[in-house]
């Protein structure tokens, strides 16, 4: 379980979120190499340590942000910053 | 296991202490074993390692002997032909197949905890081959292969209970996919079928198959050569083995770089490089070729020779009852409600799940996990409800997009993975160690991993393994 700091709801239970993934910029679709957006598919840094990373409200405010978390510890680190959204609609 | 908790490290102990009682059980079980027909496959080279058996132990105790060390406990050379990162099932398979196919000894295997202390000890040692794809199919049924004659090729008793597989379907898109794996298994001779709810009952009287279950059972795709394996032995066993060959084993041992030269990133890392050792908490250790088998922490040591992998670290929980008769004669596992259960030798129900919805490399349960699981479970069978869960823990998996591994050369010379495993690394280890100490000794790409290369994700040409590899989808 883990409390995942929405900027619009404030702390929920991870289980009313869905978590994206790492915050990766987009490359454009129309400049980017195969290798470029291969890499923007499929490659992420993984690291053991602080990490950008993206979260969806789905049961609360249904609003896409960023946030950062220590994957070895599962702290969050304040604040979240909102209005950032990444992929889909937000 | 960077932070033992004093619970994980008490169960530890108890299970070393086991290792050396248990071996009592050789004296009902190896016959029975032995008399199995299992086929010998593993053309070893040089001898196998002695029986290690009760009789051994009871003769060594009236000579007033000591029971020797499992494997040799050697100092850390400055050189070797082959590091392998990680003393998982993996990294020993591959020791120890360097060491009887290949005739390579000069080996280390290198571990920053204890032989088996991830995925190795985690996992919930069911062993199956009925999968989705033939490139799956095919690899996973040359390791149910080397499982089946493993007792007797390292002459340790890994207990290997052939005991059936259920796949259960709870809908008809379910019953369609069960359909596909099993005409896909047929045509690769892999005894797969699929039945309908009231064979599933026959197989398993436990289960709740009547129509009014809130996700009732429409089907099952059975798998008689499925089963479970003692995972502990399998890892002792191929460190045995690979041990009485020459290989050493060094616990305790972090690697915390690997050294490169001549590649295009900084420290001469990345593409183009070659690897020429490692740094350990123990001193350098220099050596041409380093593998990567180090699953849930596989990305914190390839970027150490500067090679990305597509992969991300989710725990997987798991859990086990308190110890009752035998009911359960099958392993049973329901995609929809994400869980798979098998009850141990010991009257143990041992329970899986699907991975943890978010990456992060934590190894502690939550609850809920047990919450989730109970509920399924008792949606499944709902005589279990009074029954108390002993323990829980979580293993480290090593995710790709595509739910297959990532498997051989990098495009850092001498640096191999063997890594990618996510969720069903533990019924690969066997098939995983032989493929790449053929890839290590022949320096050629073997064909039954042709298809998990790296490159793939650069050509596009992934295998999707999701619908019959991972149970949350």
């Amino acid at each position: 379980m883990l409390l995942v700091p929405c900027p619009y709801c404030g702390p929920r239970n991870s289980s009313d979120l869905r978590h994206v993934g790492e915050a990766i910029s987009r490359p454009d679709p129309n400049a980017a190499s195969p290798e470029q957006w291969r890499s923007y598919l499929y490659l992420r840094d993984n690291v053991a340590d602080w990490n950008v990373e993206t979260w969806y409200c789905t049961r609360g405010c249904r609003k896409y942000f960023k946030v950062e978390r220590n994957t070895a510890t599962n702290e969050f680190r304040d604040p979240p910053m909102p209005g950032n959204k990444i992929g889909g609609k937000a | 296991m960077a932070n033992l908790s004093i619970g994980e490290g008490f169960i530890f102990t108890l299970l070393r202490l086991r290792n050396y009682v248990e071996p009592m059980g050789l004296l009902n079980d190896v016959a029975s074993r032995g008399a199995s027909g299992a086929k010998k496959i593993v053309g070893s080279r040089g001898s196998k390692p002695p029986r290690y058996s009760a009789a051994g132990l009871i003769a060594k105790g009236l000579r007033g002997e000591s029971w020797p060390r499992v494997w040799r406990d050697v100092p850390l050379r400055s050189a070797y032909d082959v590091i392998i990162v990680g003393g998982g099932v993996h990294g020993l398979a591959t020791a120890y197949y360097l060491a009887t196919n290949h005739g390579i000894t000069n080996v280390a295997v290198l571990d920053k905890a204890y032989l088996g202390s991830g995925g190795s000890g985690r996992n919930t040692a069911i062993v199956r081959s009925n999968y989705l794809t033939p490139e799956g199919v095919a690899f996973y049924d040359r390791s149910l292969a080397l499982y089946n004659s493993m007792t007797d090729d390292l002459n340790i008793n890994v207990m290997f209970s052939e005991r059936g597989h259920l796949t259960l379907a709870h809908s008809d898109s379910a019953l369609r996919t069960m359909h596909w794996r099993a005409e896909v298994n047929k045509l690769q001779n892999i005894d797969s079928s699929v039945i309908d709810p009231q064979q599933v009952k026959e197989i398993v009287p436990s289960l709740n198959v009547s129509s009014d279950a809130h996700h009732p059972i429409a089907g099952a795709l059975y798998h008689p050569p499925g089963g479970i394996i003692r995972h502990d032995a399998v890892v002792w066993g191929y460190a045995r083995g690979a041990d009485h060959h020459g290989v050493e084993m060094h616990q305790k041992t972090e690697v915390l770089d690997i050294v490169c030269t001549g590649g295009e990133g900084p420290d001469g890392k990345g593409r183009g490089g070659k690897v020429t050792g490692v740094r350990t908490n123990r001193g350098d250790v220099s050596a041409p070729i380093v593998v990567n088998c180090t699953a849930g922490w596989a990305t914190l040591i390839s970027d150490m020779a500067g090679v990305r992998l597509p992969i991300t670290t989710q725990p997987l929980q798991a859990a086990v009852t308190e110890p009752v008769k035998v009911f359960l004669p099958a392993v049973v596992v329901s995609g929809s409600l994400h869980v798979y259960v098998s009850q141990t030798d010991r009257g143990e129900l041992v329970f899986g799940a699907a991975v943890d919805p978010f990456t992060n490399y934590n190894v502690r349960g939550s609850l809920d996990f047990t919450e989730g699981l109970a509920g399924h479970i008792l949606e499944l069978m709902p005589g279990v409800s009074k029954m108390r869960l002993l323990r829980q823990w979580a293993g480290l998996c090593d995710m790709t997009p595509d739910y297959s591994p990532v498997m051989g050369f990098t495009p850092v010379d001498g640096f191999l993975c063997d890594v990618g495993w996510g969720t069903y690394g533990f019924k690969a280890g066997p098939v995983a160690g032989e493929q790449m100490a053929e890839c290590i000794a022949t320096q050629r790409t073997p064909k039954l991993i042709e298809a998990f290369k790296l490159g793939r994700f650069e050509a596009g040409r992934l295998v999707g393994e999701k619908g019959a590899a991972a149970v949350g989808h």
